[in-house]
This record gives structure tokens, C-alpha cells and sequence, in this order.
């Protein structure tokens, strides 16, 4: 069936397919390989995202990138849904705006966002969403879980209060710096991330002190030990060009 | 203090409202027939239940100002603990002299401090810590107008 969502990760090199399919009433045009998001992106249409990040494999995690394709009632993560010829997508509803919202509350509400006591206060990726999506306050109680903060590296600090699930920090240190000190236990709401066999951080005999998880984690979870506010902001662009540079070498 | 970084164009409020009550005006009970009451702070004990359900029975249209009355915020960081060791923790570890829980005079602590539309409905939510002052401003001027305020320029947070 044409226009058929599929979830094919993209492998190899660049597929020279080009599919065809409208985005918001748009006509554009994609790689084969490449997802509804890139396509929306690449024609200046912004879908909202938050676990996704340029140079790391997107892995839909946090859904708020759903968009709607026509023919079917369920939603699809664009962050990992490939292009389809003629396919019909909308990225902006009311449905999709309500849905949009319910997910920032929901992790508002599954730990504790003190943002007024955060570093990443002002320059957070969490707060920033909640408000371009017009997220004033929360229609589901606050869940105020008794969650630990590991200080126990020598220069970063693991804030779980903070922690939004969205594994940039697993997929960094395993994709790009190689470690794999990050991952994850537990699962729904008690999922935890963890460093190497969940031993405090500053035993783990993988990590390389590299501060790469720090700077792509999108709130306060993971930060630099004596930094203030001001100081903290994350600069997680230096991905694609930490990976473009790589790729230059290898040829 | 937000609310004062309005300056001068606070007068410009003040030319169109008349202020029945505020921890400023020397009233000790709330009046009846309030349109517009501003309400800042979690809900944390039970003077403050009993104050806001008072509060919100007798006014039109109640706006949560600020993310303690939005959230909840630093108020509710209590409530990762029991109140029972909040109160030993601040009456007993924490005091040198005359170790004892307070009966008289200071409120009892409700098991967990909540944002206000949690305990009673509220019409208009400005988060911030602090909410700045032009979208408080923007938002008096346009509910005295009679339209919806423009809430983009704040959120949770700074």
C-alpha cells in the first residue's frame, strides 16, 4: 500500500529515492530514508520535540513529534516514521495539540521541576516546550516522588528530579563517545537512567569524564558541579559537527 | 515585588480598579462581591484552605499568580517528606531552645502543600518565579478590557 507508514531505521548510505507526500496541506518531497520530522524540518515546519537531537539515532521516546497520517486512526512518532509516496500527514490539530500538552504535564508531574530552584532554570528544554505549547499549569496532580541526587563524580551531578526519560544521555555515550556508561533500568514509571551496573557515578569504572551527557540532556538532570545558572547553559550543537568530522576521517 | 516592577504604570491600574483587600489594607476579613482577586502562594496550611475557599466563594474571577500558586514550587518541596518530619526537622533538629511543636499560633500543615487550582477552581494562571512584570500588566489591562489575556511571555520558571 503506498503512503503506508513504516518504521524502517535508515542503514548504510543515503537511499537517492525520493518519495513524494503532502505535510500540512504542502506538497514535499523526501529521501526514502528519511523521517516525516527531517521531510517537516527540511520545509520549514516545525513539529515540537524534545528527546530527539541532531546527530544521535532518534528513538521516540518522548512522542510529542506525533503527527497524524490520513488512513489510519493511531498516531506515529514523525522522529521515527520514514517518508511514503502520497502520504498525507498533519502535524497540528487540536487533537494533536491536546495530546501535545497532556505529555508536557505528564512529566511535569512525574518528578519534581522545581524550576525556580534549577540550574537549567531559563535555558531548560522542558520549561521552554511548556510554554510554546501554552502550558500554564497542570490538570494532573503532582506526583512529588522521593527521588536521589548522585553527586558522587568528581565534576557532573545526576539530578533523577529533574530527568525526563528522553536517553540522550545513553544515546551519546554509547553512539558517539563510545562508553555506553549510560543506560536505563526499571520500566514506565519507576525507569531510571543509571551509570554502568547502577553504581554511583563516580565508581563507574566506564565513564571517561568526557561531559557529553551533560551538555545534549535537555533540563537539569545532568549538570556541571559549581556552575551557576548563568554558567549552565547546555551546548548541544556541537553533535553534527562532532559527527561530520568523524565521517570525514574515516574516508 | 513583580508586581510593583509595573513602575508607573501602576497608576494606570489603580486608575481603573478600586483595591477592597491586600495584606496592605488595613481590613482584617475579606469583603463579599469581589470581581478580580490575585492570589499568590501554594496552599500548605489549614488557614490557607480555609482563606482561599473563603476567598473564592466571595469572587468573580480568581488569577493564580507566580509558580507557588501555580505549582506549588519551593512550598512543595516539603512534600517528598512526611509532615511529621518537616515538623521535627524545624521545631526539634533545627531549634536549640524550647524544643516543641507549635499548637496556638502557627497553622497546621496540611499533608501536602498544592497548587491552588488543585483546592479550588482558578480562571487565569500566570506562572513565572516571578511572573514578569509587563505580562502581569498585560494581562490586568486586558481582563479590565474584557479580553483574554496574552500568557505567552511567561512560564514555570524564570
Amino acid at each position: 500500500m503506498s503512503g503506508r507508514p513504516s518504521a524502517k531505521p535508515a542503514a548504510g548510505a543515503p537511499s537517492s529515492k525520493v518519495k513524494t507526500l503532502t505535510i500540512d496541506d504542502r506538497l514535499v518531497s523526501a529521501r526514502e530514508d528519511e523521517s516525516i520530522l527531517d521531510a517537516a524540518r527540511q520545509n520549514g515546519i516545525q513539529i515540537p520535540t524534545l528527546c530527539n537531537l541532531d546527530g544521535l539515532t532518534p528513538v521516540g521516546a518522548c512522542r510529542l513529534c506525533m503527527v497524524e497520517v490520513k488512513g489510519s486512526s493511531r498516531l506515529f512518532a514523525s522522529c521515527v516514521t520514514m517518508v511514503g509516496e502520497g502520504m498525507e500527514v498533519v502535524t497540528d490539530s487540536e487533537r494533536l495539540q491536546k495530546y501535545r500538552k497532556t505529555i508536557v504535564e505528564l512529566l511535569f508531574s512525574e518528578r519534581n521541576h522545581v524550576c525556580a530552584v534549577c540550574v537549567s532554570n531559563g535555558h531548560c528544554e522542558l520549561q521552554n516546550l511548556a510554554q510554546t505549547l501554552g502550558v500554564t499549569h497542570l490538570t494532573v496532580p503532582y506526583l512529588h516522588p522521593k527521588l536521589p541526587v548522585d553527586a558522587s563524580h568528581e565534576r557532573f551531578v545526576n539530578d533523577h528530579n529533574r530527568c525526563v526519560l528522553c536517553q540522550r544521555c545513553v544515546r551519546v555515550c554509547g553512539e558517539v563517545e563510545g562508553a555506553h556508561t549510560w543506560d536505563l533500568r526499571g520500566r514506565g514509571i519507576d525507569t531510571r537512567v543509571i551509570t554502568d551496573l547502577n553504581q554511583p557515578w563516580g565508581s563507574s569504572e566506564t565513564c571517561t569524564g568526557c561531559g557529553k551527557c551533560v551538555h545534549v540532556c535537555p533540563t537539569g538532570a545532568l549538570t556541571e558541579k559549581g556552575k551557576s545558572i548563568r554558567e549552565m547553559a547546555k551546548q548541544s550543537r556541537f553533535l553534527p559537527y562532532l559527527t561530520m568530522m568523524r565521517e570525514d576521517r574515516s574516508e | 515585588m513583580s508586581f510593583l516592577d509595573m513602575d508607573e504604570r501602576i497608576l494606570e491600574i489603580a486608575a481603573r480598579v478600586e483595591v477592597v483587600y491586600s495584606p496592605l489594607v488595613d481590613l482584617k476579613e475579606f469583603p463579599a462581591d469581589v470581581d478580580v482577586t490575585i492570589v499568590e502562594g501554594g496552599v500548605s496550611s489549614e488557614e490557607d484552605l480555609h482563606k482561599i475557599r473563603m476567598v473564592r466563594s466571595r469572587t468573580k474571577l480568581l488569577i493564580a499568580l507566580g509558580d507557588c500558586a501555580v505549582t506549588s514550587n519551593v512550598p512543595g518541596m516539603r512534600n517528598t517528606f512526611k509532615v511529621d518530619d518537616v515538623m521535627k526537622r524545624a521545631y526539634f533538629e533545627n531549634a536549640d531552645l524550647k524544643q516543641q511543636v507549635p499548637s496556638d499560633v502557627i497553622p497546621k500543615l496540611l499533608p501536602r502543600t498544592r497548587p491552588v487550582h488543585e483546592v479550588v477552581p482558578v480562571d487565569v494562571f500566570l506562572p513565572g518565579c516571578p511572573p514578569p512584570a509587563d505580562v502581569i500588566f498585560g494581562a490586568l489591562v486586558s481582563l479590565l478590557d474584557g479580553t483574554t489575556p496574552d500568557l505567552s511571555g511567561t512560564r514555570f520558571g524564570r
